[in-house]
């Protein structure tokens, strides 16, 4: 059925590129100043909080703010709602915060309001979706009307980062009165967007506030009206862009992304996104050849990465050698690389004491499977029998955390942020999704991940990075790029942690 | 006949607790409900925190009779994922699939009759072939083809219709014509062989013999003995279009209950889809019986046995 379709979805493909040549040009609704968009995925329920998605979180940034706000071009952190910040001690963080802030419901944004936030959503019952966003907060103590300190429970280098918009602070009588569920059945924020009607899952309608707060690092929105859909269907959403109903999609795959290119405006832009093949070094027994750096190293040389970077991944993809992306800070480059080398491979193979090879079972989750296709291929070469199994990401992660799979081929995207904290800790800093075990990586990661010293951190993250290569723990795949296709008449600046801001769009 | 629905009943709530009690343990399978709700990110921290949160740490017998009781209280739960109650949810999503269903099979039923007939008045005659490539085609085209080639044709180059969405009626225009399209074949086969059988019948000789026109014989003494095995057939076709086709939906943006049982299912939204697949196997046994007093009427027969 898959194959069938992806032939069927070509061939369509090519029907809706040569439609071009019947075709109307494209209309965009720039004349009711509205901008269309669509989403593959159902958005959550509008509780920032509570969000996992992409399409939840995007949508949620343009109603709510943050403390602060991260400009991704120049890499600063700017005031938001807090005017400015300064860490008294390395555990305090003080807020002089904004005054002449409005909700969208009319409240005034005050002290209150950070502080009856940020201290119901670190409570473990209410339920917050990724811990390590809010888990370093004690509690937040209001000073005054205008000022508030956060306590922090334990030190935190990505404390600032958090603070950057992934934590928006809701009005507090509302929020206590309707909860959660309130919160998500009618969001009110201080964004530059105010939601004015959804159909949860299906269709939302934004407005811009126009009492926005002067001088927001977002600024005032150029386009007054948002409409985001839910449209499965890729194809649909190619012809709706092409008959200008739409303005504004994502996560084109690179094949149709050539096709399209002919008739609408097509962006590629990198994410921090990364794929990779992990290899459970400790959890298997010394028997499993998994355990033998030796193999692990001829398990890399086999693989010809490039290759499958430059089919797979597009044109802003490329072989990773540290288990990073090279964009996040920390993520050292001066690391052992292992080249595409099949001898190499063979020869290490022999060495290990497996001159015929042997089987090995990969999991893959979140990845096409032609990909994993290649993979094994290419392993064959070599003797390296591997049997592959798909699996739901949620069936893999949890086999993975069990230590049954011996190799695991799937992605990670460091929710978006630019900091090797937000990948290296899950994977090799001694928790549950740490199947190697090195003690000496977890210490350096554990010390770098707490400390507020950047060339420390910078040091420790090279050391451990450093030590992964050697080890080839990790079989760092490529970054991921996507592809966003745009009505001709939309300006819109894509920005690598994947949330569209579409505040800073505007009309042609 | 009141005995025979109280039996139904009966056997309509046992089917419904069968196919509930199958689907929750099935959804297990999937993998790690907490894990799955923790999304792409998340840690092994927040799978722990969810288990205790959503109960998913109890066990799965103790997860289930909690869910039957307040089933039966009618609190189908609440969605993780939306933040709203399940009954909610299934209000605000049923509209759209019961239209885009009880549309399509009318579309079809009004189709298949006529068509079927006119092919087993001449079996093998030119009507009949016709007939048969309109099948044959119904069958082999997969149907999300068959929309997007309709989507380009009538949104796209000659801008009739919406694209997609159900935003007003003209929306479900498309998926409509798809999705008749996809269930015609099955009933106008059906007609078509039932109604050749009938006519064969000694009583069809006898009213010819009497010398009674063509479109009396058909409508007055065939139609209602071939109609009683479409009926049947009629019926399951009718709970399949109502049990949403994921991929029309998916096609056409529509929304609707298949898609979201399907999109629950990935994203572990178990209330969501306990709910969706009990009301759906209640609208299937429901159907069914429907069937059966229908034939009853048609058909003395069946009444009095």
């Amino acid at each position: 059925m898959k194959l069938e379709r992806s032939i069927l979805s070509t061939v369509l493909g090519a029907t809706l590129a040569c439609s071009s040549l019947y075709a109307l040009p494209a209309l965009a609704d720039k004349a009711n100043d509205t901008l269309n968009v669509a989403f593959a995925a159902e958005p959550e329920a509008l509780d920032t909080y509570k969000i996992a998605g992409r399409e939840g979180l995007i949508l949620a940034r343009h109603i709510y703010d943050g403390l602060l706000y991260k400009d991704l071009d120049s890499g600063e952190f700017k005031p938001a709602l807090a005017e400015s910040w300064q860490f008294i001690d390395p555990m305090t963080i003080e807020f002089k915060l904004r005054h002449g802030v409005k909700f969208h419901n009319g409240a005034d944004f005050s002290a209150d309001d950070v502080v009856t936030t940020l201290n119901t959503v670190i409570k473990p019952d209410y339920g917050t979706r990724y811990q390590i966003s809010v888990d370093w907060i004690d509690h937040v103590e209001k000073l005054d009307d205008y000022s508030v300190r956060i306590h922090m429970a334990k030190p935190f280098a990505g404390a600032v980062e958090m603070l950057a918009d992934a934590l928006p602070i809701y009005p507090h009588a509302y929020f206590v009165e309707k909860g959660s569920a309130g919160m998500s059945a009618m969001p009110v924020g201080t964004g530059p967007y105010r939601l004015v009607e959804q159909t949860p899952g299906v269709r939302y309608v934004l407005e811009r506030f126009e009492q926005h707060y002067a001088g927001s690092p977002k600024g005032q929105p150029a386009i007054k009206h948002i409409v985001a859909r839910t449209i499965p269907e890729m194809n649909t959403q190619y012809a709706e862009l092409m008959s200008g109903k739409l303005d504004w999609i994502w996560r084109i795959p690179p094949d149709q992304a050539a096709q399209l290119e002919r008739r609408v405006n097509v962006v590629n832009a990198p994410i921090m996104r990364i794929s990779y093949v992990n290899f459970a070094s400790a959890a298997n027994n010394s028997a499993s050849p998994i355990s033998n750096p030796l193999v692990r190293k001829a398990i890399i040389h086999a693989v010809n990465r490039e290759q499958i970077a430059k089919v797979f991944g597009g044109e802003a993809s490329a072989v990773l050698n540290s288990a990073c992306n090279p964009v996040q800070f920390g993520c050292e480059q001066d690391v052992a690389r292992y080249e595409y080398d099949p001898e190499q491979a063979r020869a290490l193979l022999k060495e290990a004491g497996y001159p015929e090879g042997f089987e090995l079972d990969m999991t893959f989750a979140a990845m096409p499977r032609p990909v994993a296709e290649v993979i094994a291929a290419e392993l064959d070469k070599v003797g390296i029998r591997l049997k592959l199994n798909e699996n739901q990401y949620a069936a893999a992660v949890q086999k993975w955390r069990e230590g049954s799979v011996p190799a695991l081929f799937s992605n990670w995207g460091s929710y978006g942020i630019g900091d090797v904290a937000f990948i290296l800790s899950n994977f090799f800093g001694g928790g549950e999704d740490d199947q190697i075990n090195d003690q000496e990586v977890a210490a350096l990661l554990q010390a770098a991940d707490t400390a507020n010293d950047r060339e420390l951190r910078q040091s420790n993250y090279s050391q451990a990075l450093k030590k992964i290569a050697d080890e080839a723990y990790w079989m760092p795949m490529y970054n991921f790029n996507i592809n966003y296709g745009l009505s001709a008449d939309l300006n819109f600046t894509p920005h690598p942690d994947e949330f569209a801001r579409w505040w800073l769009a505007s009309w042609k | 006949m009141l005995r025979f629905l109280l039996r139904r009943l009966l056997v309509a709530l046992l089917v419904a607790l069968a196919v509930s009690s199958i689907s929750f343990s099935l959804a297990y399978l999937s993998g790690d409900p907490a894990i799955a709700i923790a999304g792409a990110g998340g840690s092994a921290k927040d799978a722990e925190l969810i288990r205790e949160l959503y109960g998913f740490d109890r066990p799965i017998v103790v997860q289930y009779a909690d869910w039957i009781v307040q089933a039966l209280q009618g609190n189908l739960g609440t969605s993780y994922y939306f933040s709203m109650p399940v009954s909610q949810i299934i209000a605000e999503r049923i509209p759209v699939t019961l239209l885009l269903g009880t549309a399509s099979f009318i579309v079809a039923m009004l189709l298949a009759l006529p068509l079927g007939i006119i092919a087993a008045l001449k079996p093998n005659g030119l009507l009949d072939r016709i007939a048969l490539l309109i099948a044959v085609s119904g069958q082999a085209i997969p149907s999300f083809w068959l929309g997007l080639i309709l989507i380009v044709v009538f949104g796209v180059w000659l801008d009739l219709v919406p694209i997609s969405g159900a935003d007003s009626w003209t929306g479900f225009i498309l998926p409509v014509v798809v999705l008749s399209y996809y269930a015609l074949p099955a009933l106008m086969r059906l007609m078509r062989a039932s109604m050749i059988d009938v006519l064969q019948a000694n009583y069809i000789r006898t009213a010819r013999s009497k010398g009674l026109g063509t479109t009396t014989i058909i409508l007055g003494h065939a139609l209602r003995n071939a109609v009683l095995p479409l009926v049947s057939v009629a019926a399951v076709q009718l709970g399949i279009l109502l049990s949403g086709s994921i991929v029309i939906e998916s096609v056409f943006a529509l929304n609707g209950l298949g898609r979201l049982a399907w999109e629950s299912l990935l994203r572990s939204d178990l209330a969501v889809v306990q709910g969706i697949i009990l009301i759906l196997s209640l609208v299937y046994v429901l159907l069914t019986t429907l069937a059966d007093l229908i034939n009853a009427w048609l058909d003395p027969r069946i009444r009095e046995a």
